[in-house]
């Protein structure tokens, strides 16, 4: 497998799969969060926040990357407290491509976790309070469970614009090969050279594999899952 | 007491005000829809909050407003056994039973599993999912599920009202059971007067959020005054009967009650079966001696044992036929010229019959 792709575009395949895979963990709990208080909080600024998280959807991916770089650059105002405080630095590392594909996903996961919230029928909740359980137990015991098909699904959709994800990587952590090189920007980067059409062939082919394989994988949790409520 | 309510509720233009107490084993919270029952009841399990006035199960506070005290629903220790059974459809039958059993304090744990899957049927269940159960399957794993979390008091809202005639009656004799065995008392709301005719203890008379009345069963039954939306008509005495025989060439069915014979039209059903009849107050007629050439064939001969006003014009006459205790709704005037007494022998004419066939929700009569 490993002479059938040469070295660097190795490396971009794995980074890829490392960086989506950690946008699409680190998502999931924020995500899982903000879309419980969207659907179901009443508080002061829940529009904002409605708009503020769905931004990434419709803003040009480029703006969303130079909006990281201003802001978790090296010197931008977050950035700066998380290199000098943490010593966690974004700009330019492969972290840097992990938040950036985790934004850029942030809204489909949200918004495939809040669809299922939204069906979750409340009277169920009810029940299992008049069973003894404290709305925390019901969260985890009843809620949960029951949009586990949602959190499925966006966790695919966060997994596959990860995947894909370009404008806001490359204007944020550039193109750097090992490091912020994911499978977009390679296959980019050889289009743009002479003699790379193999290269981008390849990779091309391995991201249909990666993305098929990522959908089959959902299906069979989401069939797991169905088959429970419904044998 | 079981049972010690004084609360109000406004929601939109409906007032909600309802006070009374109870020590029923089965206490039926009967009314018409969108007299206030299901709100009530929500009130006592804790999913809805009163204005003003206080909640007392089996002498605990739960609601006082004055006192500033709400219990929360988890800690109520309320079972609730709603319309549509609730069941969690993650998880199977034997799960959705021990839900509640985590959540209960270890030494208040005295429901036996066993037990109550035995008292429900539902043994075969337990593998199963939700989504695969029938209605009343449903239902009794919900019933269960509700007392295996060791209730202080068992709520059922409706729980029969979105099942067929014949689910109902798979469900009826487990709540009897319930009712005769289970150390927990219950409320059930229900608009049924054959339902609550067979299974209550107690009655609360709930009207556009006002108690009505609030009784044992059998005295709240006979009172035709009590259900004016049902209509008085549906007010009456409850007998027990088999099939004697049938008589088909005229199309009829002759039914034993300890009363006497009644002549129904034709049943389909055994010779033997037992078949629950409802005497409505309003269907019976008074008569000193036989009748004479008239239509009627059900006549049951009886001695007067009470005799009650209802309103101006009429009262309610209670019967002892055989056994069987009948009342007649008949006029004052009706009461005075044939000199009514408690003692006397009367002849009770039944011009239809009601059937609550395994005491059934929706009441078919007809008329011989």
């Amino acid at each position: 497998m490993t002479d059938w792709l040469s070295p660097e575009e190795w490396m971009a395949v794995r980074l890829s799969l490392k960086v989506a895979l950690v946008a699409m963990a680190a998502s999931l709990v924020p995500g899982i969060a903000i879309a419980y208080l969207l659907e179901r909080g009443r508080f002061w600024g829940r529009q904002a926040l409605d708009v503020l998280v769905h931004l990434p959807l419709v803003l040009p991916p480029v703006v969303v990357g130079y909006a990281l770089l201003l802001g978790f650059g090296r010197r931008g105002p977050i950035g700066a407290i998380l290199a000098e405080q943490f010593g966690i630095v974004f700009a330019f590392r492969w972290t840097g491509a992990a938040l950036a594909c985790a934004i850029m996903g942030f809204p489909l996961l949200v918004r495939a976790i809040r669809l299922s919230l939204e069906m979750v029928d409340r009277k169920l909740e009810d029940a299992a309070g008049t069973l003894g359980a404290h709305s925390v137990w019901i969260f985890l015991t009843v809620t949960l469970p029951l949009i586990l098909p949602g959190i499925i699904a966006g966790m695919v959709l966060s997994f596959a614009k990860a995947m894909g994800e370009f404008g806001a990587t490359i204007t944020f952590v550039s193109n750097i090969p090992g490091e912020t090189q994911t499978l977009p920007t390679a296959i980019y980067t050889f289009t743009q050279v002479p003699g790379g059409e193999g290269g981008a062939l390849r990779l091309t082919l391995v991201s249909v594999l990666i993305s098929v394989a990522a959908l089959w994988v959902s299906e069979w949790m989401a069939r797991r899952v169905r088959r429970r409520f419904l044998a | 007491m079981i049972l010690d309510i004084d609360v109000t509720r406004r929601q939109g233009n409906f007032i909600l005000d309802a006070r009374f107490q109870s020590d029923g084993r089965l206490t039926a919270l009967f009314g018409p829809s969108g007299s206030g029952k299901t709100t009530l009841v929500n009130i006592i399990g804790g999913l809805l909050r009163a204005d003003a006035g206080r909640v007392l199960v089996n002498g605990r506070t739960l609601v006082d407003t004055q006192k500033g005290i709400f219990v929360p629903i988890h800690r109520r220790r309320i079972g609730y056994v709603f319309q549509e059974a609730r069941l969690f459809p993650h998880l199977n039958v034997r799960q959705n039973l021990l839900f509640g059993r985590w959540f209960t304090p270890r030494h208040e744990r005295k429901a036996s599993f066993d037990a109550i899957v035995d008292m429900l049927g539902i043994g075969a269940l337990l593998s199963r999912w939700p989504a695969t159960l029938s209605g009343g399957e449903r239902q009794r794993a919900a019933i269960g599920r509700a007392l295996l979390a060791d209730p202080h008091l068992l709520l059922m809202d409706e729980p029969l009202a979105s099942l067929d005639e014949d689910r109902k009656a798979e469900i009826y004799p487990y709540i009897e059971r319930l009712r005769d065995e289970a150390n927990v008392p219950m409320v059930l709301v229900s608009h049924s007067v054959p339902e609550i005719a067979r299974l209550a203890t107690s009655i609360v008379v709930l009207d556009n959020g006002r108690v009505t009345a609030s009784g044992p069963a059998s005295e709240i039954v006979r009172h035709t005054r009590l259900f004016p939306h049902t209509g008085p008509g549906e007010a009456g005495a409850l007998v027990e009967t088999r099939v004697l025989r049938h008589e088909d060439a005229y199309g009829l069915t002759i039914l034993q009650a300890a009363a006497g014979p009644l002549t129904v039209s034709r049943m389909n059903l055994p010779t033997g079966a037992p078949v629950r009849v409802r005497l409505r107050a309003r269907d019976i007629m008074l008569s000193l001696g036989p009748p004479e050439g008239t239509s009627a064939l059900n006549v049951l001969p009886g001695i007067i044992t009470a005799i009650e006003a209802v309103d101006a014009a009429s009262m309610d006459v209670a019967l002892d036929c055989g056994g069987d205790a009948i009342v007649a709704n008949v006029t004052r005037k009706s009461v005075e010229r044939l000199g009514l007494k408690v003692g006397r022998e009367v002849q009770a004419i039944v011009k239809s019959v009601a059937f609550d066939r395994e005491a059934l929700g929706s009441v078919q009569a007809v008329n011989i």
